[in-house]
């Protein structure tokens, strides 16, 4: 899996989706639970504007001088004996970490990656890569394991298995691994407890995320809430962790800054249970953490975004507060998307990921109500990232549909000739009255067929505006 | 004080009472009121659908019709954000972005006029019935404008303001996503007509056609009696 999520076309991925009653369920039921609490956490801090103009500075800051920080995180982490490989493509990235996991793991009969939540290796495909190497590679996020038990893909960046309810999940612990017990939350969580816990002890190797890297000291973070990573950096021998290469902040206090705006954009929660930070591999005299460290920074498109329109998407810091006040995402869900970053985050950043060939469709997936941009912790202005993409589609990249383009060249012709503009306010109603009944048109011909599928369209009226001014003048 | 028209073009053909309304009311309030006819569309469809060249013809007829003219006031939200944008669309061309700065600066949505330049919150009209509020998302996120309307709203006699569940999220209408993407945009339209009945409301009040036209459409469609009004019809309503 990369991130491109399946093979069906966008028409079809939205069909499915429209049908999945399960899903329009619990994707609205998640959303309204999330933002209640994101709204209730802003109120708590006070002043939410004021940090979202904060936080938005440090992100445009830190990118605006991302090769000087980079450059500082990774002499600290080397300097402390930790391993630091830049990767410019996906396959530069599981190539380097498929090589340390085959060294890790030469020696052992059961070979086994532990991983926590990370959506970048999620975007490189690195979990089949390792598997078809012959290694067990289990997710330790009880979001994630649920899935990759199921052999599903996440739908969200932060609540992965968001559109599963727990009878789901019951169905597939009892299916691949015989559990027997209730659907109950509780009971649910302590099997997967349990089952994990043995995957953590005999593992080699431990796979993180990181959320924030600090280059000042030369750290990555990781905000979790299931205690999960820090097994997975603590208890086997070798960490590899994982970072886009836009997730740093300069010091301690921009981290502190953007994580409480994170956790509480993300789930309304002041903090996570759990900021842990991991500063390189364990030193002589430490008593606990990975032998061997590894951070492995990836650009994999990235790069591209700097210094054009698009640069602010490197802002974002994974909260997902924009897929959770969607109207789009709230009645298609995430797979709909056909990207591991699905919602306004995923259709501004997915084209530029992984090309428009495959996600073109993605940019038109809104109604540019803008509620994604008001959502933004960062101000990332995520519904103009949208029109910029439709833009780059039309005018650089010129695959827009030619009857689209001839509409749109008859549009400025008749708003910039007013003789044109005003023949068509004269003769609008009559040109529509075949399709008109009683001041309705039920069944429009061509392109309002869409529209009047469902609704109904109010007639062109018996007078225009500018007739009736004219004739008051007069 | 003498104020120009901008009518759009939504609600020169389809709507043309809103344009009607904020006539007679802006002059109840001693505005002269001039209509240049040379106006046309604010040039939001080719815009939003990425084409910026396309947009730009429309743009420039746009500033040049209200070049003279001292205010500009348009019954809709959208366009009113539209032409907010227009100087931020000539960035890099030094004459254009002067005279889209000009427009932009005297440029006001009708209820924006109303309270933050003629200063009236309360328009003396009368209006008898329930009626909610859908706050059209350009008009509250991209233009800004949250109150202007509540404020004139709630000093109307005889209105029962209610308010609907999740009266934020958009209608569907998104221009080109309507058509472009109707499925998802019938289900939006469907979930917002749908809380609009459970409100139990006579009429849906909106600052933007396009996105009335949206809602009244669903709900004709469906044989409902729930009627949408332009705020200004409201506004000029005295005395019934």
């Amino acid at each position: 899996m990369s991130i491109r999520i399946g093979e069906r076309s966008y028409d079809e991925r939205i069909d499915i989706s429209l049908q999945n009653r399960y899903m329009r369920e619990a994707v609205p039921a998640a959303q309204e639970k999330l933002t209640a609490g994101k709204r209730r956490a802003e109120v708590e801090l006070g002043n939410w504007e004021e940090w979202r103009h904060l936080a938005e500075q440090i992100r445009a800051h830190t990118i605006e001088h991302l090769d000087y920080y980079l450059e500082q995180l990774s002499d600290h982490i080397l300097s402390r004996g930790g391993k630091v490989h830049f990767a410019s493509t996906a396959e530069e990235a599981t190539t380097y970490i498929a090589e340390v996991v085959e060294r890790a793991t030469a020696n052992s009969e059961e070979r086994k990656v532990v991983k926590s939540k990370s959506m970048v290796t999620e975007e490189i495909g690195l979990n089949d890569v390792l598997e078809n190497q012959g290694v067990d590679v289990v997710e330790t996020d009880l979001g994630e394991w649920i899935i990759q038990l199921d052999g599903d893909s996440p739908s969200h960046i932060v609540a992965p298995a968001l559109h599963k309810e727990r009878e789901g999940v019951r169905e597939t612990f009892s299916k691949e691994r015989d559990y027997d017990g209730s659907n109950d939350p509780e009971a649910l969580t302590q099997f997967a407890r349990e089952q994990l816990r043995k995957e953590f002890l005999s593992a080699q190797v431990g796979i993180t995320g990181c959320n924030f890297a600090v280059s000042e000291s030369g750290a990555i973070t990781l905000v979790t809430n299931e205690g999960n990573g820090r097994l997975v950096t603590s208890l086997p021998d070798v960490h590899i962790a994982v970072m886009g290469m836009e997730r740093i902040v300069p010091t301690w206090e921009e981290l502190d800054v953007l994580v409480s705006m994170l956790t509480r954009a993300a789930v309304g929660q002041k903090l996570s249970t759990y900021v842990t930070a991991v500063k390189g591999p364990r030193n002589e005299g430490e008593l606990d953490g990975a032998k061997e460290f590894h951070l492995v920074i990836v650009d994999n498109g990235r790069s591209n975004m700097l210094g054009t329109k698009f640069q602010s998407a490197l802002h974002c810091i994974r909260c997902a507060a924009c897929i959770n006040v969607c109207p789009v995402y709230r009645h298609i869900g995430g797979h709909a998307y056909g990207s591991m970053y699905p919602g306004p985050i995923g259709a501004v950043i997915t084209p530029l990921l992984d090309g428009y060939e495959h996600h073109h469709e993605l940019p038109y997936a809104s109604s540019l109500c803008a509620a994604c941009t008001e959502a933004c912790p960062v101000n990332i202005p995520l519904h103009e990232l949208l029109i910029e993409h439709r833009r780059v589609i039309v005018e650089e990249k010129g695959i827009a549909p030619n009857m689209e383009k001839v509409m749109m060249r008859g549009f400025a012709a008749w708003a910039s000739h007013p003789a044109a503009y005003k023949l068509s306010s004269k003769v609008s109603r009559a040109i529509s009255s075949p399709w008109v009944k009683e001041e309705q048109i039920e069944r429009g011909p061509g392109p309002l067929k869409g529209w009047t599928t469902s609704r109904n369209l109010r007639a062109p009226a018996k007078e225009s505006f500018r007739s009736w001014f004219k004739k008051r003048a007069d | 004080m003498q104020v120009s028209i901008m009518i759009t073009c939504i609600a020169d053909m389809m709507y043309p009472q809103a344009g009607k309304d904020t006539v007679e009311l802006l002059e109840r309030f001693g505005c002269v009121i001039d209509f240049p006819t040379d106006q046309t569309c604010c040039g939001q469809p080719a815009f939003n659908s990425g084409y910026l060249k396309r947009a730009k013809e429309a743009i420039k007829q746009t500033i040049q019709v209200f070049e003279t003219s001292p205010y500009v006031v348009s019954p809709s939200g959208s366009c009113v954000a539209m032409v907010k944008q227009y100087p931020d669309i000539f960035r890099h061309d030094q004459v254009w972005y002067e005279r889209a700065k000009q427009m932009a600066d005297k440029t006001y949505e009708l209820t924006q006029f109303l309270v933050y330049v003629l200063n009236v919150t309360d328009v003396q009209s009368t209006f008898s019935g329930t009626i909610t509020y859908h706050p059209s998302c350009h008009m509250t996120r991209i233009l800004g404008e949250k109150e202007a309307p509540l404020q004139l709203l709630h000093n109307i006699k005889g209105a029962t303001l209610i308010e609907t569940e999740r009266q934020e999220d958009c209608c569907g209408f998104g221009g080109m996503f309507a058509i472009k993407n109707s499925a998802l945009s019938t289900e939006m339209v469907t979930e917002k007509t749908t809380h609009i009945e459970e409100a139990g409301v006579h009429y849906v009040v909106g600052c933007d056609v396009a996105c009335l036209m949206n809602i009244e459409g669903k709900l004709t469609r469906d044989g409902k009696r729930i009627e949408v009004r332009h705020i200004a019809e409201l506004l000029n309503t005295v005395g019934a």
